[in-house]
């Protein structure tokens, strides 16, 4: 019996969070209990893979014997056994174990580029990403390509900036070429720092080795001899297999002097940022490299006239960067061939929110957002109806159920008040109060904002509190001219992209949800029944069959009652806590 | 030189220069807190946003460079919203104390709130509030009154080459301070405060010792070294309650702790008025005719006795240049040695 036997274990940060670590380490010892190492020797391969995307279903293994690939979802260590057992030896897979058919359509309209080798390739080892065509994009532009070359490629392919702008990085690289300057720098931004976005982190998690090929890329296009990784300290494995990567990749002659004996030299150093969502600005940015305070200035100078020490500097973000070895490799016309007129290639999304399959996503281009909701994000959880999407994280706005059919691209979001951004998907449905949304953004934009120019510092604070007043039933008739006018007088004057776009959820919930607004100032009532101090809990005594289960759980006592007879609920002690309400199985708990 | 036009206006300016420098050069006023022309540009108070043609969004003025053929407005209706509103918003985040504030009459903020009409203000919430504790003698820091400028931190480490102060923290709770937020501990010359648009930074020596209205200037020239910085007196009922120094001097409006803050020698009872002479172990107080005849008498005697260069002359650098000379020349000529000197040296 010759067998092929490869084994991938997802190690992703969700898949270590689930027990990826003391999974492999299973199959490491059941493989050697059976013998089967020693049987089939090199034919038997275990590999940590980064996340393939659902990471709600970890961990995830992928068994190939003989070419013949079987997913298996929810994994445990003490699982392993019989997988290796019945499947492994015995050749019969597992069944009730193995993904269904949710975890294909997760997968069915999904186009990838980025995280194509993602959940493929052993980030930690560099021919595991040799081995599916990887470094073949370098040696074909340094040795067949010149610089300029290079960039007419990246211009027609269609390339945008994946960090949020969407600027189109061929023409960002052709000023940085025509920028005079004795050296140039180019800097990756992998400060990620949106909330609930993790789309960088996956990417350099999973496949580092492509990020720094677009960087090699890049490099030779715009010719710059050193480059910077700026990656936040929170992410210590991507940093882990960063530092790793970037060493392999020297050893094997990719990055350092004379790349491929061709007259290049790039070296990259790879530094650690703090945890300030500002820093991701890209003069914050720079001065944060240099040691400085990290706050924005203004531009011009723009970083390609004046970056990094005063040098012309390019930033790109990761997933723009991780564009580049596959559009090197594939060339641009396949490349502009996704996607829109305006918006070209593939996008990934982090999905989160109420959505039954949330995840690491990625889509061509103009998908309609209801596919990705419906087909790939298998629809809301509990069966409950869609209310809106939050695009954009912090600097985005909402787009509300009725126009689920907006297709996915840098336009079309612009046009409906919210916009791409680096990629957050938050999924809201009917129990979400959108003036509590706002409130949430903005809560992250306060404190995040540098405090150097006004307008943000204070206007971000005064915009909270005013929604904070709001969901708390002490708004007053004015509060939404009010949150309107700072709103665009914040956006008008602040100095950087933070303040720019920060009322940007305020905006866009009043836009679309000018009555759950109203609901709470003027009838003190918060419609989806979030805002606490606006909800009254009380007992519906036709339904309450006297069960004492909400008594039981009620940490104040306000529930009294005898047995079997309908409980009374006092007002005066009750916390609005909700334990009663989601305790009582007769639904007799009323909740407005 | 490039061509620009202002407010309608056509202007000439040297090409390296920002929109607000061409503005104040042609007396167009552009409200600013953050800006000193001593500095670097900044870019964070906001209030000199203007509106260029064809430009999408409002620029400050302070960090844009012009370019040929810039067509510039400094003031229309949308643009007063913005300065207003910013105004409006700084006030919500202030003691607005200004009837006991030491500032009041010379307060940038004070006079913004006046141009804009700010009686009422439609933003409220919470305030920064700040225990002072600065054991200093020289500088009163009172943070609440803070408007972030940064002014203060760039003039100490641009100008100063110090980096005693920096801001720490983020959004509404950033704030200048030393190290680790401990007392200010540096060379206290008062360059911060001499910049500092508000009462956040006053000398703890002019506290409550009279208001603007009731200040005399008068020009003057510190006598505590040779540079000869320029300074203005602060004077009220004859006395010197504060020093400052004009931009447009030959120390730019720069001076060290002693010219900025010590000038409270002037009243000292301490200070000699008269010459002291020493009898019998104790100095007694002695006219100028008796003081001078005594060191005379003694020059003569001492020369007589053991030659010229038994005398040597040190001279003080608190003297003007016409005091050294003389006092020179009087020891060469008059006493006929060349043993003199003097703290910064002939
Ligand atoms: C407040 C703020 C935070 C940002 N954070 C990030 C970030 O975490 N990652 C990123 O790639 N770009 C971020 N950006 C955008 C960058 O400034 C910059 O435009 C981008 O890195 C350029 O790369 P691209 O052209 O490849 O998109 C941020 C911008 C702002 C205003
Ligand atoms: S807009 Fe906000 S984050 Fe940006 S410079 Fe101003 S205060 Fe800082
Ligand atoms: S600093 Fe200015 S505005 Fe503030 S209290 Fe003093 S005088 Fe008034
Ligand atoms: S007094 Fe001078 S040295 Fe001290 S903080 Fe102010 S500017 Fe800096
Ligand atoms: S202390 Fe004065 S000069 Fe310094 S930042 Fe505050 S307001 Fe500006
Ligand atoms: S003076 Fe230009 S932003 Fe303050």
């Amino acid at each position: 019996m010759k067998k092929d036997i490869s084994i991938k274990v997802c190690m992703g940060t969700g898949g270590i969070a689930a027990g990826g670590v003391e999974v492999m380490s299973s199959f490491e010892k059941a493989l050697a209990g059976a013998g089967i190492k020693a049987a089939v020797q090199k034919n038997c391969s275990m590999h940590k893979v980064g996340c393939r995307g659902f990471c709600a279903r970890d961990v995830l293994v992928d068994v190939t014997i003989n070419g013949t690939k079987a997913t298996y979802q929810y994994i445990k260590a003490d699982m392993v056994e019989r997988i290796v057992a019945d499947h492994i030896v015995g050749g019969a897979p597992v069944d009730e174990w193995l993904v269904k058919d949710d975890y294909h359509t997760f997968h069915d309209k999904q186009v990838k580029v980025v995280l194509s080798d993602c959940g493929e390739v052993d980030p930690e080892d560099i021919d595991s990403y040799i081995s599916r065509g990887g470094y073949e994009a370098t040696k074909k532009v340094l040795t067949t390509m010149t610089p300029q070359e290079t960039i007419d490629v990246i211009k027609a392919s269609g390339l945008r900036g994946r960090g949020g702008a969407g600027f189109p990085t061929g023409v960002k690289w052709d000023m940085a070429i025509k920028a005079p300057g004795p050296v140039k720098y180019l800097i990756c931004n992998a400060d990620e720092g949106d909330p609930g976005a993790f789309m960088d982190r996956s990417v350099v998690e999973g496949n580092p080795h492509a990020v720094l090929e677009g960087m090699i890329i890049g490099a030779y296009a715009i010719g710059a001899p050193y480059g910077y990784v700026y990656i936040r300290a929170e992410y210590p494995l991507a940093v882990e297999r960063l530092h790793l990567a970037i060493k392999q990749a020297k050893e094997r002659g990719f990055l350092g002097k004379k790349i491929l004996g061709k007259d290049l030299d790039f070296d990259i150093k790879v530094k650690l940022g703090a945890g300030a969502f500002v820093c991701g600005e890209e003069t914050a940015l720079i001065a944060s490299i240099e040691g400085k305070r990290g706050q924005p200035r203004a531009k011009p100078p723009f970083p390609v006239q004046k970056g990094l020490w005063g040098y012309p500097t390019i930033i790109n973000n990761v997933e723009t960067l991780a564009n580049v070895p596959y559009i090197m490799r594939k060339g641009a016309a396949w490349y502009a061939g996704m996607g829109t007129e305006k918006s070209k290639g593939t996008k990934v999304f982090a999905l989160t929110g109420k959505i039954l399959n949330s995840g690491l996503i990625e889509v061509p281009m103009g998908i309609p957002l209801k596919e990705v909701i419906y087909d790939i994000g298998g629809g809301i959880e509990g069966g409950r109806k869609l209310k809106a999407v939050q695009t954009g994280g912090p600097s985005g706005g909402c787009i509300p159920s009725s126009m689920a059919d907006t297709t996915l691209d840098y336009e079309s979001l612009g046009k409906v008040g919210s916009i791409m951004g680096s990629g957050g998907m938050v999924v809201l449905d009917e129990t979400d109060c959108m003036v509590n949304i706002a409130k949430y953004f903005l809560e992250f934009t306060k404190s995040e904002s540098c405090g150097k120019c006004i307008p943000c510092r204070v206007g971000t604070k005064r915009l909270l509190e005013i929604l904070t007043r709001i969901t708390e039933g002490k708004g007053r008739e004015g509060d939404i001219d009010l949150l309107e006018t700072l709103s665009s007088d914040v956006k008008t004057s602040s100095l950087c992209g933070l303040g720019q776009s920060a009322p940007n959820p305020v905006l866009s919930t009043i836009r679309y949800y000018r009555d759950e607004y109203e609901a709470h100032i003027r009838d003190k009532r918060c419609p989806a029944g979030v805002c606490k101090d606006l909800l009254t809990y009380s007992i519906i005594a036709e339904a309450c069959k006297g069960c004492t289960a909400c008594t039981r759980v009620c940490p104040t006592g306000a529930i009294t009652g005898e047995k079997k007879k309908p409980h009374v609920l006092n007002q005066d002690l009750c916390i609005k806590c909700g334990a009663c309400f989601e305790t009582c199985k007769f639904k007799a708990i009323r909740k407005v | 030189m490039i061509k620009i036009i202002i407010n309608g206006k056509q202007i000439k300016v040297q090409p390296d220069t920002t929109i607000l420098d061409a503005a104040r050069r042609n007396d167009i006023y552009i409200p600013t807190i953050c800006d000193d022309p001593r500095l670097e540009p900044y870019g964070g108070c906001r209030l000199c946003l203007v509106q260029i043609k064809g430009m999408p969004r409002l620029v400050s003025a302070c960090t844009t460079p012009v370019t040929e053929g810039m067509e510039v407005e400094t003031t229309n209706d949308q643009i007063e919203r913005q300065r207003r509103t910013i105004v409006e918003l700084l006030l919500s985040d202030h003691p607005n104390d200004c009837m006991v504030c030491e500032k009041a009459g010379d307060c940038t903020l004070q006079e913004l709130a006046y141009f804009y009409d700010l009686r009422a203000n439609r933003f409220y919430g919470e305030r920064r509030q700040y225990t002072k504790k600065d054991l200093n003698p020289f500088i009163q820091r009172d943070m609440e009154k803070c408007i972030l400028c940064g002014k203060c931190v760039r003039v100490c480490e641009e100008v100063q080459g110090v980096g005693a102060i920096d801001i720490s923290s983020r959004g509404f709770t950033a704030k200048v301070t030393p190290p680790f937020e401990k007392d200010l501990d540096c060379e206290f010359c008062g360059q911060c405060v001499s910049l500092c648009p508000t009462g956040a930074l006053m000398g703890k020596e002019a506290l409550g010792r009279g208001r603007q209205k009731d200040v005399r200037k008068v020009e003057t020239i510190c006598p505590y070294c040779g540079c000869g910085c320029n300074l203005t007196l602060h004077v009220n009922r004859d006395e010197v309650v504060s020093v400052s120094s004009r931009p447009d001097t030959v120390n730019e409006g720069w001076l060290c702790v002693k010219g900025r803050f010590g000038y409270n020698f002037i009243k000292s009872p301490d200070r000699l008025k008269t010459p002291l002479i020493k009898k019998d172990g104790v100095f007694v107080e002695a006219s100028w005719d008796e003081a001078f005849q005594y060191v005379a008498d003694r020059l003569i005697a001492i020369k007589e006795k053991n030659g010229p260069d038994a005398i040597a002359g040190l001279s003080s650098a608190r003297c003007t240049n016409e005091e050294n000379y003389l006092f020179q020349k009087f020891i060469r000529a008059g006493i006929g040695t060349n043993n003199v000197d003097h703290c910064a040296r002939y």
